[in-house]
C-alpha cells in the first residue's frame, strides 16, 4: 500500500493523456465541424478560414431545398431504408430462430452456407448483379432499390448468436400452452429479441441511408434518387459552390449523427458482438 | 370445423417432421433471397468473364477474349498495383491508429465516453458526404489544410491534384473514416483481457511497455487477427474506397487511385462492356481469396505464433 507514491507519479501522466485525447477528438471532428460551419456561410465567404462565420445565413439551405427536389431525394431514402430494415429484421429474425432453436437435417452445413456468403461484397458482384436484376426487370425501380439490399447474412449470423444463448424453459412454457412454432416466434423469440432488433434496426438504417453505391448503378431516372447519389451528383452541377454542396451534405448528415446519439450505446453493442464470439 | 381439420393434419405429420416443415418455411425467404442475389451473382462473376455481355442485354460466348484482353490492358495492372498499395496503407494504418486510440480511450481519463463518441463520430456519417467534406477542405489554394499550412510556413500541397500524393490523401481519409469502428472492435477485446494479470505484473514491478508487450499485445491476438481480416477484405473489396475515389478523384489524377473496383465499374457502367468487367471481378476475387490466405498463413490462423 502505497497509494500516495503511485498517484503523484500517474497524475501527470493522466493530465497528459487527457490533453492527448482532447487535441485527437478536436482534430477528428474538425471536418465534420467545418462542414457545418461552411453550410452557413455566404458565396464569399466560405473559402474564409473563419472558424464561425461571421454573418450566418440560411440562403444554403433555402436554396437546396427549392432549387433542387431534395426532399423528395430525402423522402426516397427515408422509405427504402425503411423498408429493408423492416424486412431484413424479419426475415433475419425468422431465419435465426430457425437456425438456433430447431432441430432439422442439413442445418449445420445451411449455416455455414448462409456464413460464408459474409465473404462476398457487394463491388465484387455488382455486375452480375446488376444483369441479374435488368433481366428480372427491376432497373429503374424502388423494387430494385429496396430487395437485393435486404439480404445479409451479418443480422442473421448476430441474431443466431442471441438465441443460441436464450433458456429453453420460455419456449416449453409456450408449447405447453398450445403455441405453434409461429406462436412462440412471435409471442416469444421476438419479445426477448427486442433490444438486439433495435441495435440491429439502428445499424441498417444507417447502412441503407448511406448507401451509395447499388442506387447509383441501378437508378437513372431522377425521381428515384436517393440521397446519397443526389449530393454526389450536386458536386459537378455546382463545381466550387461550395457553400450549396455544404449544406446538402449537412442535411444528408444529420440524420445520421442524430441516430447515433440517440442509440449510441446499441450501436456500440452489436459493433462489439459482430467482432467474435 | 377448421380446427379439426389442422388437427387431423397434425396428427398426420410427427412431431418430427413438423419442426422439420416449420424450419424450411421460416428459413426460406433469406434462403432464397441470399440465393438469388448473392450466390448467383457470386457463381456468375467467376462465369461471366468467359461471355461478351453489350448494355443492350445481348450475350453471347467469347471464350477466353476477356482475359486476353486483360493480361493486355496495361490499366488493369496499373489497378491492381493501386489496389495493393492502397489495402496495404489502409490495413497497417488503420491497425495502428485504431489500436492507439482503443488504448488511449482505455484509460481512466474524465469523460472517456465522450471522448470515445467523438473518435466514433466520422463512422456514421456517408462516405459520399466524407469525400465532399474533405475534397472541400484539401481544395487547390482556397481549401482550409492548405491555408493553414501555409499560415504556419509549411506551405500546400496539391492533395488530390498531386499523382505522388493523391492516393494516400484517399488512404488517410479511409483511416479517418474506419478508426472509431476498429477502436471499438479493439476496445472490447482489451475489456476481455483480465485485470489481474496486470496487477500481478505491476507488484512484480512491470513498466507500461512491458505490461503491453506482455500481456496486451499476446492476449489480443484474436482481436488483431479478425482486424487485419475484416480491413483487408474491405479494401480489397472496396467497399469504403470506391465511394470516396468517386466522389474525390474519379480515378485521377493520372489514374494514380483508380483501385481494382473503380476500373471495373467504369469498363461496366461507362463503356458498357459487361463481359470485361466481369472477367477483371473474378480477378479481384482471386485476388481476395489470396490475400485471405495470405493473413491466415502469417498469423498461423489467427494465432500470431512466432515461433
Amino acid at each position: 500500500m502505497k497509494p500516495s507514491s503511485g498517484s503523484s507519479l500517474l497524475r501527470p501522466t493522466r493530465a497528459a493523456l487527457f490533453s492527448l485525447a482532447v487535441v485527437l477528438a478536436l482534430l477528428t471532428v474538425f471536418p465534420l465541424f467545418w462542414m457545418v460551419s461552411s453550410a452557413f456561410k455566404g458565396p464569399d465567404e466560405v473559402n474564409s478560414v473563419n472558424l464561425i462565420p461571421t454573418a450566418p445565413t440560411l440562403d444554403n439551405f433555402r436554396y437546396v431545398f427549392t432549387e433542387v427536389p431534395f426532399l423528395r431525394y430525402m423522402l426516397n431514402s427515408l422509405f427504402v431504408a425503411t423498408v429493408v430494415t423492416v424486412a431484413a429484421l424479419w426475415f433475419h429474425s425468422m431465419a435465426a430462430y430457425a437456425l438456433a432453436r430447431l432441430r432439422f437435417p442439413g442445418r449445420d452445413l445451411l449455416f455455414f452456407a448462409i456464413f460464408s456468403t459474409l465473404l462476398v461484397a457487394l463491388p465484387i458482384i455488382l455486375v452480375p448483379l446488376f444483369i441479374l436484376v435488368r433481366e428480372l426487370g427491376m432497373l429503374d425501380s424502388y423494387v430494385g432499390l429496396i430487395v437485393p439490399a435486404i439480404f445479409n447474412a451479418f443480422g442473421i449470423f448476430l441474431l443466431r448468436q442471441f438465441y443460441i444463448g436464450m433458456p429453453q424453459e420460455l419456449e416449453d412454457a409456450a408449447f405447453v400452452d398450445g403455441c405453434g412454432y409461429w406462436g412462440v416466434y412471435w409471442h416469444v423469440i421476438l419479445p426477448l429479441s427486442r433490444p438486439i432488433l433495435a441495435a440491429l434496426a439502428v445499424f441498417f438504417f444507417l447502412a441503407n441511408w448511406n448507401s451509395f453505391l447499388w442506387p447509383l448503378t441501378i437508378t437513372q431516372n431522377q425521381d428515384l434518387w436517393m440521397i446519397q447519389v443526389a449530393i454526389s451528383s450536386f458536386q459537378t452541377q455546382y463545381a466550387g459552390a461550395w457553400n450549396y454542396i455544404m449544406a446538402a451534405a449537412t442535411v444528408a448528415a444529420i440524420p445520421t449523427m442524430a441516430l447515433f446519439f440517440v442509440f449510441q450505446r446499441q450501436l456500440v453493442e452489436s459493433i462489439k458482438t459482430s467482432g467474435f464470439k | 370445423m377448421s380446427a379439426g381439420a389442422s388437427e387431423t393434419s397434425r396428427r398426420r405429420l410427427s412431431r418430427k417432421h413438423r419442426e422439420w416443415l416449420a424450419a424450411a418455411l421460416f428459413v426460406a425467404p433469406d434462403a432464397l433471397g441470399l440465393l438469388v442475389f448473392l450466390g448467383v451473382p457470386m457463381v456468375l462473376a467467376l462465369g461471366l468473364g468467359f461471355f461478351e455481355v453489350t448494355g443492350f442485354g445481348g450475350i453471347s460466348f467469347a471464350g477466353l477474349d476477356n482475359y486476353r484482353k486483360m493480361f493486355a490492358d496495361p490499366l488493369f495492372f496499373d489497378s491492381l498495383k493501386v489496389t495493393i498499395q492502397y489495402v496495404v496503407g489502409f490495413v497497417v494504418g488503420v491497425f495502428v491508429v485504431s489500436l492507439g486510440l482503443a488504448l488511449l480511450v482505455q484509460q481512466k481519463i474524465p469523460f472517456v465516453g465522450f471522448f470515445r463518441s467523438m473518435f466514433f463520430l466520422p463512422h456514421v456519417v456517408s462516405l459520399v458526404v466524407v469525400g465532399l467534406v474533405w475534397q472541400f477542405m484539401l481544395t487547390d489554394g482556397v481549401g482550409v489544410v492548405n491555408q493553414v499550412l501555409e499560415a504556419v510556413g509549411i506551405g500546400g500541397r496539391s492533395w488530390l491534384g498531386d499523382p505522388q500524393l493523391a492516393l494516400g490523401t484517399v488512404v488517410l481519409v479511409s483511416i479517418w473514416f474506419f478508426m472509431g469502428y476498429y477502436m471499438i472492435i479493439f476496445l472490447a477485446g482489451l475489456q476481455e483481457i483480465p485485470r489481474e494479470y496486470y496487477d500481478a505484473a505491476k507488484i512484480d514491478g512491470a513498466r507500461s511497455w512491458q505490461l503491453f508487450r506482455h500481456i496486451t499485445w499476446p492476449l489480443l491476438k484474436p482481436t488483431s487477427f479478425f482486424v487485419l481480416l475484416v480491413s483487408t477484405i474491405t479494401g480489397v473489396a472496396g467497399l469504403q474506397a470506391f465511394d470516396l475515389i468517386y466522389v474525390m478523384t474519379k480515378g485521377g489524377p493520372a489514374n494514380s487511385t483508380s483501385l481494382g473496383i473503380f476500373y471495373i465499374y467504369q469498363q461496366a457502367f461507362q463503356f458498357n462492356d459487361y463481359g470485361y468487367a466481369a472477367a477483371m471481378s473474378s480477378f479481384l476475387v482471386l485476388l481476395l481469396l489470396a490475400a485471405t490466405a495470405l493473413m491466415f498463413v502469417l498469423t498461423r490462423g489467427g494465432r500470431f505464433e512466432t515461433e
